[in-house]
């Protein structure tokens, strides 16, 4: 009785006698929920325009924004480091074209899956080798981002925003909308959404399959390296981020795993719902909870609508 | 092989019966008020141009999808909602028009893991493998032999079949299907991208499942020579509905099956 | 030369089915396990305890993720929770019931792993590929966290640990402190052998040819009458028995203790590459993907730096640690493009050349 009542009862009094906190709550959620929508956007990318799905990107995130940094200690100046980072991210979406997807054409989209592991150990290896794998300080302040952090009244509480939160928040929707952009209207965008269709019969019309999937790749890069700017400057860069990063896997099967709202709007249901469980029921069971509470609640939407909130429904022929 | 277990019904009465079945996905209709039977012993081919449902039908026989209007009465039973399971336990087996083998097995294992509904023996004994799983094993692997020899595949018993040439891995797949022992046998296309000689050879194994061991026979083919000369008769699917229905010559010879196929000047 | 299949006729459907049909085959499979046993004789820990014991444990878990991904088709990437399953099952039950002989408990705490795989196998009904991955990553992120924060689980010790303590078979110390390498070692060669030689009948049999038709071609294996729901989730079943034994083994047979960072994601992934580079779908490629994954780091270890050394390079544990990553990254991309049926793939194809040698066909 006492369980029931602290499981049904006291979270929501809790939650209306002190709306800061809900409010306080709910805002962490929707940035940390923006940050996912943004990884699950790198992975939506990919998996559009090449079918595969590539568990890499969360360390891509990692080691963008710790090629970044690791530049940037090293002397180079900031806006230097961000070019040369977007070099780096340039040729590794030209190795990974060359060294994995080229030879792996047309296998089963499970090897590919599995091809993206090795990639990720692979990065995994190489960034610590390079940088070292002790967590470092995003240079926040030389890539003129905000710090700090406004102190609102609200609801007879203080709620703190910190103002990277909203830049994250702003930089998030910008490069959201200039790739719904970049997909709809030029003719690169309608070329990958033809390969994402079918490789062969984009093929037969004359697009470079090749051109394609590196594009694809940088700009998941590119949308790796912003993530980890934006990440790093929240907690710090360190590799813990690549096991955070994994949360975007459930976002993706709340959104599907080719819609571009889809990964938002689970971006932001996973964000919220994480950050209030843990915050109202967490304590109950002893806390930590954050740390798979996202792919419960995949898990359980999965048996209930197995093709996602904007996948279509499938229908299996033989 | 032995034959089909205690025949309960006779040559000639009906086997399975398709009244009014309609078949749609969302707002598409694949099938629209379809109904004919399939009786003992018969050969029965259903044809129709492409697109026409004939796949449809099939799935809807064995389970793998649910008439959306209308029933299906097989061996005097009329299921609503079958599983695809029920129907293979039922005695209904089946080919496809693309291959679906277990590319990673063996010709062997793929035929022996169609006796997998015969098999009884339980996990403690096939963790052991000894004893009676291996008696059972054996016993099976008898049946499997015998079917290997009746369909002159002898030689690639121990290749994988994702190796084999496709005419091959269509007469594999007839032996798995044949491994069930089924009372009816759906074959999908059985001839579809063989050669001359390899249709002549199938066309001699369909006749000889119909002959020797009285398995009913229900083909979707689409090449008319073979088609007549096998079958005892045939239904004629057009956009989802029946257009015709009765024996090969009464079919050759209905108008609307040629405009059917030849197209119609409108 | 000596190894020939000419002469031997098999006169019977059984002598034809037998997993090692050539006489070779079984002569060279008796000869490796008289030679394991052998080994612990020689009394060399470093081999024991550095090499062999971990080196099979770890093949066991490998092949328990074997008859998943391998055989069955369905990836999980959360071996290393159901590993933990077992260990902490295994932990609880021989600490509630000292009496009983711990062998028991490390047999039977398997099953705890197969209730628990079971129950995160169930989205397997409606889901596949990647999707199922996920679910299992569910299993493994819940189940580590469970084993860290539910302190009933490691008996409330202050250091959130799970010990191994004192056990003994026939008077003979077999887990704890004072039980010697050699003695564990034996434990461990043993189980393993009898636990291998259960999976080789399953895979062999009705089972593992079920599990292979719903890996191929699983709508094709339903119209068989293959129920697809119980023989997935027999496979959850059976693959998460033999990962949670190899938990248990490797928690009191190898370290003697260990708390929930054990059974990690990277426990999952090292398992799963294991899997990949020995070749899905092959026992014998377990133990390969096991050895190459789980001894490339020692030997790597042994030979960087005496290489790097004289040229005044150092090559501290951690760089060591990170060429691991990036090589077995490496091979699982080389495996997957050259070879995807991995080393098995190799030696299969190494005895065939054997057969006919010295000619080439």
């Amino acid at each position: 009785m006492d369980l029931l009542f602290k499981i049904f009862v006291e979270p929501f009094a809790l939650m209306v006698s002190a709306p800061d906190l809900l409010a306080q709550t709910l805002w962490e959620g929707l940035v940390g929920g923006v940050l996912y929508a943004l990884i699950a956007l790198g992975f939506v990318l990919i998996f559009k325009a090449s079918g595969v799905f590539n568990f890499a990107q969360g360390i891509m995130v990692v080691f963008a924004a710790l090629t970044l940094v690791g530049l940037h200690e090293k002397g180079v100046p900031a806006v230097l480091a961000l070019l040369l980072t977007i070099a780096v991210m340039f040729v590794l979406a030209v190795a990974v074209e060359r060294v994995v997807l080229k030879p792996l054409v047309n296998q089963p989209d499970i090897i590919l899956f599995m091809a993206t592991f090795g990639l990720t150990y692979f990065l995994v290896g190489l960034g610590e080798l390079i940088f070292g794998g002790e967590p470092k300080v995003m240079i926040t302040r030389e890539l003129f981002l905000p710090q700090g952090a406004t102190d609102l009244q609200l609801f007879g509480g203080v709620v703190r925003i910190q103002h990277i939160d909203v830049a994250a928040a702003v930089v998030a929707s910008l490069m959201i909308a200039a790739l719904a952009v970049f997909f709809s209207k030029t003719r690169i965008g309608r070329a990958l959404r033809a390969v994402a269709d079918s490789h062969k019969a984009a093929l037969s019309v004359g697009i470079s399959l090749d051109q394609i999937w590196i594009i694809v790749w940088f700009t998941a890069g590119i949308v790796a390296l912003v993530t980890g700017i934006m990440w790093g400057a929240r907690s710090d860069v360190s590799f813990a981020l690549q096991i955070i990063a994994l949360k975007a896997l459930p976002v993706l099967i709340l959104g599907g795993f080719t819609s571009i709202p889809g990964a938002i709007v689970g971006g932001l249901i996973i964000g919220v719902g994480e950050k209030i469980g843990e915050f109202y029921w967490g304590p109950l069971i002893g806390g930590g909870i954050e740390t798979w509470l996202a792919y419960v609640i995949a898990l359980l939407f999965l048996l209930y609508r197995p093709q996602g909130l904007f996948g279509e429904k499938i229908i299996e022929r033989i | 092989m032995r034959a089909p277990d205690t025949p309960i019904l006779a040559k000639g009465d009906v086997l399975l019966a398709v009244e009014n079945v309609s078949l749609s996905f969302g707002g598409v209709k694949a099938l629209t008020d379809v109904s004919f039977d399939i009786r003992k012993g018969e050969i029965r081919a259903i044809i129709g141009p492409n697109g026409a449902g004939k796949t449809s039908m099939l799935n809807c026989i064995n389970g793998f999808y649910h008439p959306t209007e209308g029933r299906i009465t097989f061996k005097g039973a009329t299921r609503r909602r079958m599983r695809p399971y029920e129907a293979a336990r039922g005695g209904i087996a089946r080919t496809f028009q693309n291959v679906a083998l277990f590319k990673g097995m063996t010709t062997l294992d793929n035929i022996m893991a169609g006796r997998s509904l015969k098999m009884r023996r339980g996990f403690f004994w096939q963790a052991l493998r000894q004893g009676p799983a291996l008696q059972e094993e054996v016993e099976h692997r008898r049946v499997v032999e015998d079917i290997i020899d009746f369909l002159e595949i002898q030689a690639i018993r121990k290749v994988p079949v994702g190796k084999l040439p496709y005419g091959l891995q269509k007469r594999v797949e007839l032996g798995r299907a044949l491994a069930m022992e089924p009372e009816l046998l759906l074959l999908d296309e059985p001839m579809a991208g063989m050669n001359l000689e390899e249709k002549e050879d199938m066309s001699r194994f369909i006749l000889d499942v119909n002959q020797q061991f009285g398995t009913t026979i229900a083909l979707i083919e689409h090449d008319m020579g073979v088609v007549m000369d096998l079958s005892d008769r045939v239904v004629v699917l057009e956009y989802g509905r029946k257009i015709a229905d009765g024996k090969p010559e009464e079919i050759k010879r209905d108008q609307r099956v040629i405009d059917a196929y030849l197209g119609v000047a409108h | 030369m000596f190894y020939r299949e000419a002469g031997q006729y098999k006169t019977s459907y059984a002598a034809d089915m037998a997993v090692f049909p050539l006489r070779e085959d079984r002569i060279g499979l008796a000869v490796i396990i008289l030679a394991a046993y052998a080994l612990a004789f020689t009394r060399n820990d470093f081999l024991l305890q550095a090499v062999m014991i971990p080196f099979l444990i770890f093949s066991l878990a490998a092949i328990g993720l074997n008859l998943l991904t391998g055989y069955a088709g369905l990836l999980s990437l959360g071996t290393g929770g159901f590993m933990g399953v077992g260990a902490y099952a295994c932990y609880k039950l021989m600490t509630a019931f000292p009496e009983v002989n711990v062998l028991v408990w490390i047999l039977l705490s398997g099953f705890f792993s197969a209730a628990v795989g079971v129950l995160f196998g169930l989205p397997s009904l409606r889901i596949k590929g990647f999707y199922l991955a996920v679910a299992t990553l569910a299993a493994q992120f819940f189940l580590q966290w469970a084993f860290n924060r539910i302190p009933w689980l490691y008996n409330y010790n202050l250091s959130g640990a799970i010990e191994a303590p004192l056990r003994t078979l026939f008077g003979v110390p077999i887990i704890g402190p004072t039980a010697t390498a050699e003695v564990r070692y034996l434990v461990v060669l043993t189980l393993v052998i009898g636990l291998t030689w259960v999976a080789s009948n399953l895979v062999h049999g009705r089972i593992g040819r079920e599990w292979m038709a719903i890996r191929d071609m699983d709508i094709a294996a339903e119209l068989m009458g293959i129920k697809l729901f119980q023989t997935k989730l027999l496979a959850f079943a059976v693959s998460s028995y033999y990962c949670g034994v190899a938990g248990a083994m490797l928690v009191f047979l190898w370290y003697g203790g260990a708390e929930y960072t054990v059974f990690d994601i990277n426990q999952s992934f090292f398992i799963l590459f294991m899997v990949i580079i020995g070749g899905l779908g092959s026992l014998i490629g377990s133990f390969f993907g096991a050895a190459l994954i789980f001894i490339m780091p020692i030997g790597l270890g042994i030979a960087l730096p005496a290489l790097l050394g004289p040229f005044g390079i150092n090559v501290g544990a951690e760089v060591i640690e990170q060429l691991r990553f990036m090589i077995v990254g490496a091979l699982i991309i080389f495996f997957l493009i050259v070879e995807p049926h991995g080393l098995a793939r190799l030696w299969q194809i190494a005895k065939q050349k054997l057969r006919v040698w010295p000619f080439p066909y």
